[in-house]
């Protein structure tokens, strides 16, 4: 018996469709093939018309996130062996992003969001270039290396109940970049920062559902950056509270 | 992206509460729950118990137990009712309703610990 999985597809073609639909396709079953194989297949020998993203095939550029059976995935690794010969796999878009087409989906709104937490680094006083390199250790890039894993796969959004009930939250993967320079020993920018993020749209939007952390491809671990995030921005609270600042002049580098 | 916000006052008592309520409450059930019901440890009398309640030091310990993971609990239902039910136009209701009721318990214990 020829080994075959059944991909049930979502279709959605904005020209013609009101609503996304499904469309079963039998592919071969290959122990070494992993669903964005599966989706060339169909792509090169099926149907031409079947639209979703892809690039790198190996875990890195990000672009083929989609929900694989309900759970947000990269496609490029996730293989068919997990489901087993004659299992029906659903693929989807990820979850809460509007679709443009098929498995496509819009990022301009999470593109947005990851501009507002500025995840550059951010000096307040710029050395001159014949002053060197800003040097680090290895455990000064420690503190903060985990965070800049992420590769805006924006499978964490696709996960976050949060998103899906506060169109306007941060989400994860922003807030966790933001993190990631809050502790690079070379950036000035925590208080500014601070100030765009600890509000209800930023981290105390988020409740630690611990979903992002759980399907993150990287393991950058978003949830457990926020939580950093809220302590910092509690006792900082606390700091302004005890000690109320009147001006913004005495403002002075904030370091994690 | 707007007002600052006193979220992070609320998030401390949350915090705080939850390290509280983890770390304590499981001892306490311990020992007067299972250890002194069924003679693990020899079981202290009334009169040593309440003794021990009256020192200052342990109606500060007694106080922080009952009152923290009270504001504990505000936080966590607070989100679980905004989240949860998704009655957004409720969430000034809801504030009130949770953080109040940890204060009243907060006040309640208080009272109770002082006229032991």
């Amino acid at each position: 018996m020829a080994e075959k999985i059944v991909l049930e597809i979502a279709r959605y073609a904005p020209e013609k469709d009101e609503k996304p639909s499904f469309q079963s396709f039998e592919v071969p079953f290959r122990k070494e093939w992993v669903v964005l194989d599966a989706l060339n297949h169909i792509k090169d020998k099926v149907d031409g018309s079947l639209t979703y993203r892809w690039s790198c095939r190996m875990g890195v550029c990000g672009s083929c996130g989609m929900m694989v059976n309900g759970e947000p995935k990269l496609t490029c690794a996730t293989f068919l062996s997990s489901y087993g010969n004659g299992a029906t796999v659903r693929v989807e878009p990820l979850r809460y992003f509007p679709v443009i087409r098929d498995l496509v989906t819009a990022l301009s709104d999470f593109l947005v969001k990851l501009q507002s937490v500025k995840p550059w680094l951010i000096r307040k006083d710029e050395p001159p270039l014949s002053a060197g390199e800003f040097l680090q250790t290895p455990e000064q890039l420690d503190i903060y290396k985990q965070f800049s894993m992420c590769i805006n796969c924006t499978l964490c959004y696709a996960a976050c109940p949060v998103v899906g009930l506060e169109p306007t939250f941060v989400g994860p993967a922003a807030l966790a970049l933001a993190q990631r320079y809050n502790m690079d020993n070379r950036d000035q920018g925590a208080e500014e920062r601070l100030g765009l993020l600890a509000h209800p749209e930023g981290i105390w939007g988020c409740t630690f559902v611990g979903e992002c952390t759980r399907v993150c491809p990287k393991h950058v671990d978003p949830a457990g950056a926020i939580q950093q995030y809220k302590l910092k921005a509690a006792l900082e609270w606390v700091k302004g509270f005890i000690l109320p600042r009147g001006s913004e002049d005495q403002s002075k580098e904030v370091r994690p | 992206m707007s007002k600052p916000s006193n979220e992070g006052f609320f998030w401390l008592l949350f915090s705080a509460g939850g390290v509280v309520a983890a770390v304590f409450i499981p001892v306490l059930l311990f020992l007067f729950g299972v250890a002194f019901p069924l003679g693990w440890l020899p079981q202290p009398s009334y009169e040593h118990l309440l003794t021990l309640a009256r020192s200052p030091l342990a109606r500060i310990f007694l106080f922080v137990v009952c009152s923290l993971p009270l504001f504990h609990w505000a936080h966590r239902f607070r989100f679980t009712l905004y989240d949860g039910l998704q009655v957004k136009h409720l969430n000034e209701a809801i504030f009130v309703l949770c953080y109040g009721g940890a204060l009243v318990g907060t006040l309640l214990s208080g009272y109770l610990l002082l006229k032991i």
